[in-house]
């Protein structure tokens, strides 16, 4: 095989790790930046608190949250994904934390997560995209853990309220070896 | 300090207790990693990891990175990743599809079976000889079944001497494919732990923890795992020599008598699967295999099988470990191949709801062990009633430590050895 052709069958090595890009909104409407805004950081404030049912009661019925392993356009219905829940398992994660007898969440991390770089996605449908990149500290008896993430959410308006429909949540080393990571992250 | 522990092993290892310093000694560790993990032989990959021509992918022998290679005559090689010039890496891709590896550094290019092509402005080595300066290979390659092993020591006992029975769970795990094949290729969730390796070894064909460790996800999901490990259960634990032990849960499936009852699904839901496996096997033979599902086993010292998925254990340090784990998919059965990977992904890694609590008390057990008494561990659970099944295996109830003593017998013998 020459060069060229070798060349074509490797990953794009700049663009390997960050995925295939986002489009952004052109004119994000300063109203809908804030509301957007003001939900990541309710939805945070649920998670590093604990507060199952509420950040439960975030999602729609047909919500999709999904940790990649190994990539960030990594194909879900065919690779290892570290979370890849539907609705129904979303619940099913909510009521074992709940048991009190979820042993890495018992007692429960203590977290402080910090939301940034908050950007409106470009969308056709009626679902709001958003794009923001998370950086959370966690103390457990472990010790200490620092995780950053970019994030991908698809928000949608339902009965005048904002709803998660879709949350992805790229760690920024999902290709190596991790922690435990049973908080919600 | 060897010959020190060296004396000292039928103290530090006795039936049925062993003493703490094994899991947290640098010392032993470094012994560990001569005498077990560059010795025996350790699972590596599996062939459809690779499935073509010049495929890599980075793998491990316990600490050590190895690239496994499908070469380009279509064979398997396994090459160590150090330019044998001043020791950069020849490749910094997990994985890819490569004829040859160029060393960043000063470019010596070497062929994906190891072979030294070029190296740059050859004037300066006056005709140096190239096939002496070649990339390194692990000396032994043995693959059964698309499982493929490996040994750092120039001889030593065979694949099959090393596997012995055990061989029996491998059959097994394959013949619940329609095509008698497995493919492990969704990728790797890796899941690093701050214990040693042989808390997760012991812990893999441990039956006496799920009811407690986890009750919370079988409190709330109708989960099937639960029954298999009661104090009436009726699935056995089971030692095949050389250190490979598992839990069989046949008894009990074959009690129930209802294919894919292993699976916790009924065969109605998987039409294309059974179908497939009808038309493999025979209805007769398809149904047996459809009763007794997937093997539960540890083959020492890193291959897990656990049912579903197989976890790859890597050691890193005497208290740092990693567990590498995918879904067990069958080849061409995309119907049941969904559920696997589904059902993986809830229960492992670092996020999954039984695997996130095993690596929590694997953690608790490795922080301990800084407590300095008592000295050893207690392992004497069942010891009174082992016994002999029809093959003359030692079994045992499925809540006793019998795979611990026995993974520590066939240790011993190892650690021993000089
Ligand atoms: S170190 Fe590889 S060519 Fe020099
Ligand atoms: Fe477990």
């Amino acid at each position: 095989m020459n060069a060229k052709a070798e060349a074509a069958v490797q990953p794009d090595i700049l663009k390997e790790w960050t995925g295939k890009g986002l489009a952004y909104a052109a004119n994000p409407d300063h109203d809908l930046y804030r509301q957007v805004t003001q939900f990541l950081y309710r939805e945070a404030r649920f998670q590093d608190a604990h507060d199952y049912d509420e950040w439960e009661a975030l999602w729609t019925d047909d919500g999709v949250y999904w940790v990649p392993a190994n990539g960030t356009d990594t194909d879900p219905e065919q690779q290892m994904s570290l979370i890849y829940d539907n609705r129904s398992r979303i619940a099913l994660r909510i009521r074992q934390l709940k048991t009190g007898r979820r042993h890495s969440q018992t007692p429960p991390s203590q977290l402080a997560r910090i939301i940034g770089n908050v950007e409106l996605l470009h969308s056709n449908g009626p679902d709001i995209g958003v794009a923001c990149n998370s950086q959370i500290f966690e103390t457990n008896l472990r010790g200490d853990t620092m995780w950053a993430a970019r994030c991908v959410y698809q928000l949608r308006r339902v009965q005048d309220e904002l709803k998660m429909a879709y949350k992805k949540v790229v760690l920024v080393n999902n290709n190596k070896p991790i922690y435990t990571i049973s908080f919600l992250i | 300090m060897e010959t020190n522990h060296r004396k000292q092993w039928d103290d530090l290892i006795q039936p049925g207790m062993v003493h703490g310093s094994l899991y947290h000694d640098e010392m032993i560790f470094k012994e560990e990693v001569e005498k077990i993990w560059f010795r025996t032989w350790v699972y590596v990959g599996h062939e459809s990891e690779v499935p073509n021509k010049n495929d890599f992918v980075t793998k491990s022998i316990g600490p050590m990175p190895v690239l496994m290679v499908r070469n380009r005559r279509g064979d398997i090689d396994l090459l160590l990743n150090r330019c044998p010039h001043r020791g950069n890496a020849v490749c910094v891709q997990e994985k890819g599809n490569r004829t040859s590896f160029t060393c960043p550094y000063h470019s010596w290019t070497f062929s994906n079976d190891g072979t030294l092509m070029n190296y740059a402005f050859p004037e300066g080595y006056n005709g140096a000889d190239k096939s002496k300066l070649g990339l390194s290979k692990v000396p032994r390659v043995a693959i059964y079944r698309g499982f493929v092993f490996a040994s750092m020591a120039l001889d030593g006992p065979t694949l099959g001497e090393h596997l012995g029975g055990a061989v029996r769970t491998l059959d097994q795990a394959c013949d619940n494919s329609p095509t008698g094949e497995l493919n492990l290729s969704a990728g790797f969730l890796r899941h690093r732990t701050r214990a040693n390796w042989k808390f997760i070894l012991e812990n893999e064909c441990d039956g006496y923890h799920p009811a407690f460790v986890h009750s919370s996800i079988f409190s709330v999901s109708d989960s099937a795992i639960g029954s298999l490990y009661g104090a009436d259960a009726v699935a056995v634990t089971r030692s095949f020599g050389n250190g490979h032990t598992e839990v069989d849960p046949r008894p009990e499936f074959r009690r129930r008598n209802e294919p894919m009852s292993w699976f916790g699904t009924t065969a109605e839901k998987l039409p294309d699967y059974v179908a497939q496996m009808n038309s493999t096997y025979g209805e007769q033979r398809a149904r047996q295999i459809m009763i007794d599902g997937m093997p539960h086993v540890m083959i020492f010292p890193n291959l897990f099988i656990a049912e579903i998925q197989i976890f790859v254990i890597q050691p890193v340090s005497a208290t740092e470990s990693i567990q590498h784990v995918t879904a067990i998919q069958f080849k061409d059965s995309p119907e049941i191949n969904r559920r696997l990977r589904q059902q993986t992904m809830g229960s492992v890694g670092p996020a999954g709801f039984l695997l996130a609590d095993d690596t929590e008390m694997y953690e608790r057990n490795q922080r301990g062990l800084e407590i300095r008494s008592p000295e050893y561990l207690y392992l004497k659970r069942g010891e009174h009633r082992e016994r002999r099944d029809e093959d003359g295996l030692l079994v045992g109830h499925s809540t006793d430590d019998l795979p611990s003593r026995e993974i520590w017998k066939h240790y011993r013998s190892l650690m021993e050895a000089h």
